[in-house]
């Protein structure tokens, strides 16, 4: 008896000590879904942060675990660089061996700073942008980052510019002009680099601007190929090896016959949000901006290609695949956001599927080989839309919540900002979960016919935002794509506008927009740790391995951006129209904090 | 309609088809009342009238060559007219000014309804603006609208910072649902700030 007792014990000690050893090594098993990153866009941790989306899969997830839940609540602050700019930043800082690399909105400047000596400055890029380019952007001067490839940094700047520079140096190598600023073009995304090509995408979809994606090769700046979101085939790059999964996107020069005569030649599907690449497959991936104008009564039909997701052939440009996921978009909903490459059991199968956060509100899980959708789950509140129809790809809309002219629609839930903006999600392989960072608001919407007027906004709407239910206006939430449903959520006062971070210590950072950095448990949801900061965050968190070997977390604060527009821009509350109806959202922003864009570098003591 | 104001600024709308709303008619009152209140009425018009003042010589206007100068005599022609208030309310949201600025409170452009002016706040200023444009992202208009159409969205736009007379702003609201028309907010008096002595900001 003494015996048996003995070795019951023994095993319950193994066991309890194999536990503990598994929730430290290996992913958490309780929240296992079968979820993990696209192995081939997804390589091994190296402890640096070259792109903004850190990997071509999109999954902005670190392997670092140094900082972990036992240990973050004593996170201190390392070193800050302040890069007295006061206009909104979107950027994430990168990390290149002992450097890191620092964006800003305009006049677009970089900063190198060497990370062996405390993030002593080495040298600064200064593009001097034309600045009439300002009074085109729609949503605040931003920028969303550099990416670094083969020694060198590839930027965009406001007035459409794209810039090759020499990483070591600071020296440019080349510089291309893709945007016009008279037509509104601007350019505030970032890059994606891959397969010796850089490319970049056009704003200005509230301008009357035809949208496009362009290959440029890297070591020239050449224009490799170009590819528009409207008009004919020939322009979208459609050929004999585009097979879109669904009938209504079948057909020939859809991108002109689904708009009234000419309207595609300003009809938006500006390309200013994220790619992600297959290296596999050979295949990017990227969403297209709204139509235009706003007023849907200017341009029956589905708009194509508006408003939807291409996969494209990276080597050629030609169009792969094409889901449109608010065909002729009523409410501003640019489908630029993430695209997460997970290999995850669709229906019993490991199946390759792209994971996207839409700005309509559906949490899509498309195949990336084919473009058929398996599942789009509300991740919000949403009254203005009711699900997607599976077997036609169709949205199906709500009728009293269309916006007509002569009359005011109110209460429509989400606003034209969305469930979710350009602010991206991060993918935690160890839990399986998608953490979005989002929105809970609605709005007031009365449209009227918009004059075409080269280089000026091009909308005919007018929008009133205010809370959604329950009168918090963000949402951080822990999405699990195999279960299709939130884990769990932790509400925010403001719209969140800064992207998600996922580490290997089973955290998740993110910044809200009145200057608090917070470390959730990436498991529970619970705050473990916060440190508020001078200025809003909109920027995108990141995390590296320092020269000294220990782990950094960054964050850049520097509040404006659409929703933060009325601090860095100075806009005057009693307009609640102004900034298109965000300032009526965000009266008290002003009261909360002040602009200002300043690095901030946590680790933990010695 | 029971303000005296009302009831004669609408008789003496020149366009009816240029207006704002179903035509009104004076409200008949009593013999003794209406002689009394007629003489009232004409008593307090008399000082107001300019307001509605326009000239309709008849003959279009000739342009300017030169850039607007300080001083310019179409100052005093457009501010504080009701007319060219309007007109210029309605250009302010045909030419997509409202696509920037909004109503006042602005978005890619500055907002127009507080008191700061980076490029100056008087009618010339604002005008100069609008034609010639600013190196910060103000396009210019000199070839897409005329001189005219110029000043009168500069009298609307100063309107909006509330500086012309109550009395001349109009009293419907362009916007289509969010705010109130001007008339009826309760907005504060704001200096201009060329005639402001520093430091004296209210906010």
């Amino acid at each position: 008896m003494a015996d048996r007792h003995g070795a019951h014990f023994l095993a319950a000690i193994l066991a309890a000590l194999l536990l503990s050893f598994a929730g430290f090594a290996a992913p958490l098993a309780a929240q296992q879904n079968g979820a993990r990153p696209a192995s081939s866009a997804s390589p091994a941790e190296d402890g640096q942060w070259t792109m903004p989306s850190k990997d071509y899969a999109s999954t902005r997830y670190s392997g670092l675990n140094q900082v972990d839940r036992a240990n973050v609540g004593r996170l201190k602050l390392a070193f800050t660089f302040d890069t007295h700019n006061r206009k909104g930043h979107e950027a994430a800082p990168l990390v290149v061996g002992n450097m890191m690399y620092l964006t800003t909105p305009y006049p677009n400047h970089i900063w190198a700073l060497d990370l062996a000596k405390g993030g002593r400055p080495v040298w600064v890029f200064r593009p001097h942008p034309q600045p009439a380019s300002q009074g085109v952007a729609c949503c605040d001067v931003v920028n969303r980052g550099a990416v670094y490839s083969n020694g060198r940094l590839f930027f965009t700047t406001l007035d459409g510019m794209v810039y090759a520079i020499d990483a070591r140096s600071g020296r440019q190598i080349w510089g291309t002009k893709l945007g016009d600023i008279s037509r509104g073009e601007t350019i505030t995304m970032s890059p994606l680099v891959a397969e010796g090509k850089v490319l970049v995408g056009n704003s200005g979809g509230e301008m009357g601007v035809r949208g496009w994606l362009v290959a440029l090769d890297a070591g020239s700046g050449r224009i490799a190929w170009k590819a528009f979101s409207t008009g004919p085939d020939k322009d979208v790059l459609i050929g004999p090896r585009f097979k879109p999964w669904y009938a209504s996107d079948r057909g020939t020069d859809l991108g002109v016959h689904t708009w009234p005569p000419e309207q595609w030649k300003i009809g938006g599907g500006t390309v200013w949000g994220w790619i992600s690449y297959d290296p596999k497959l050979k295949m990017i991936y990227y969403g297209t901006g709204n139509p235009g104008p706003w007023n849907p009564q200017q341009r029956p039909g589905d708009n194509k290609w508006t408003t939807g997701v291409f996969a494209r052939d990276i080597a050629t440009g030609e169009a792969r695949w094409f889901y449109q996921s608010s065909p002729h978009d009523l409410f501003d909903h640019d489908d630029i956001n993430e695209q997460v490459l997970l290999d995850m059991p669709v229906n019993g199968r490991m199946t390759p599927v792209l994971v996207r956060p839409g700005r309509n509100g559906y949490m899509y899980v498309i195949d990336r080989r084919t473009g058929q959708v398996y599942s789009a789950d509300a991740f919000g509140f949403i009254n203005s839309m009711d699900g997607v129809d599976l077997a036609t790809g169709r949205l199906r809309m709500v009728k009293d919540k269309e916006p007509k002219e002569g009359r005011v629609t109110r209460n429509i839930c989400p606003t034209a900002s969305g469930v979710k903006d350009w602010n991206p999600s991060a993918f935690s392989p160890r839990t399986g979960l998608l953490y979005v960072p989002h929105e809970n608001l609605c709005m007031d919407e009365g449209v009227f016919e918009a004059n075409y007027i080269s280089g000026t906004p091009y909308v005919g709407a007018e929008v009133k935002m205010y809370a959604g239910p329950g009168g918090h206006r963000g949402v951080f939430t822990a999405w699990d794509p195999v279960r299709r449903k939130a884990v769990w959520e932790f509400n925010e006062n403001l719209p969140l506008w800064s992207g998600a971070l996922a580490t290997g210590g089973d955290l998740v950072f993110y910044g809200t927009m009145d200057g608090w950095f917070k470390a959730l448990d990436a498991v529970t949801g619970k705050q473990l740790w916060a440190r508020k900061l001078d200025s809003g965050i909109i920027s995108q968190p990141v995390t590296y391995r320092g020269p000294d070997g220990r782990q950094y977390v960054a964050v850049v604060t520097g509040v404006g951006g659409w929703m933060g527009a009325i601090v860095s821009a100075q806009l005057d509350p009693r307009d609640p129209t102004a900034a298109l109806g965000a300032v009526n959202a965000m009266k008290d922003l002003p009261g909360l904090t002040q602009p200002g864009g300043k690095l901030y570098v946590f680790t933990l003591p010695r | 309609m029971s303000s005296p104001f009302r009831a004669r600024a609408v008789g003496m709308r020149l366009f009816p088809g240029e207006g704002r709303g179903p035509a009104v008619r004076p409200v008949p009152l009593g013999p003794g009342l209406r002689r009394g209140t007629t003489l009232l009425a004409l008593l307090l018009a008399l000082p107001a009238c300019d307001r509605e003042q326009r000239d309709m010589a008849g003959q279009p206007k000739a342009e300017t060559k030169s850039f607007v100068t300080s001083g310019d005599p179409r100052s005093a022609e457009y501010e504080n007219n009701a007319f060219h208030i309007a007109q210029g309310q309605k250009w302010y949201g045909w030419f997509n000014c409202s696509g920037c600025h909004f109503h006042g409170g602005g978005g890619m452009g500055p907002p127009l309804m507080d008191e700061q002016w980076i490029y100056g706040g008087r009618m010339e200023d604002i005008v100069a603006s609008i034609l010639y444009g600013r190196p910060n992202g103000m396009p210019d208009w000199h070839d897409k609208i005329t001189e005219q159409q110029a000043w009168e969205l500069a009298a609307y736009v100063k309107s909006l910072s509330a500086q012309p007379r109550q009395d001349a702003l109009s009293a419907r609201a362009d916007e289509m649902s969010n705010s109130e028309p001007q008339t009826l907010q309760g907005r504060k008096k704001v200096v201009p700030e060329n005639m402001a002595p520093p430091g004296s900001e209210d906010r």
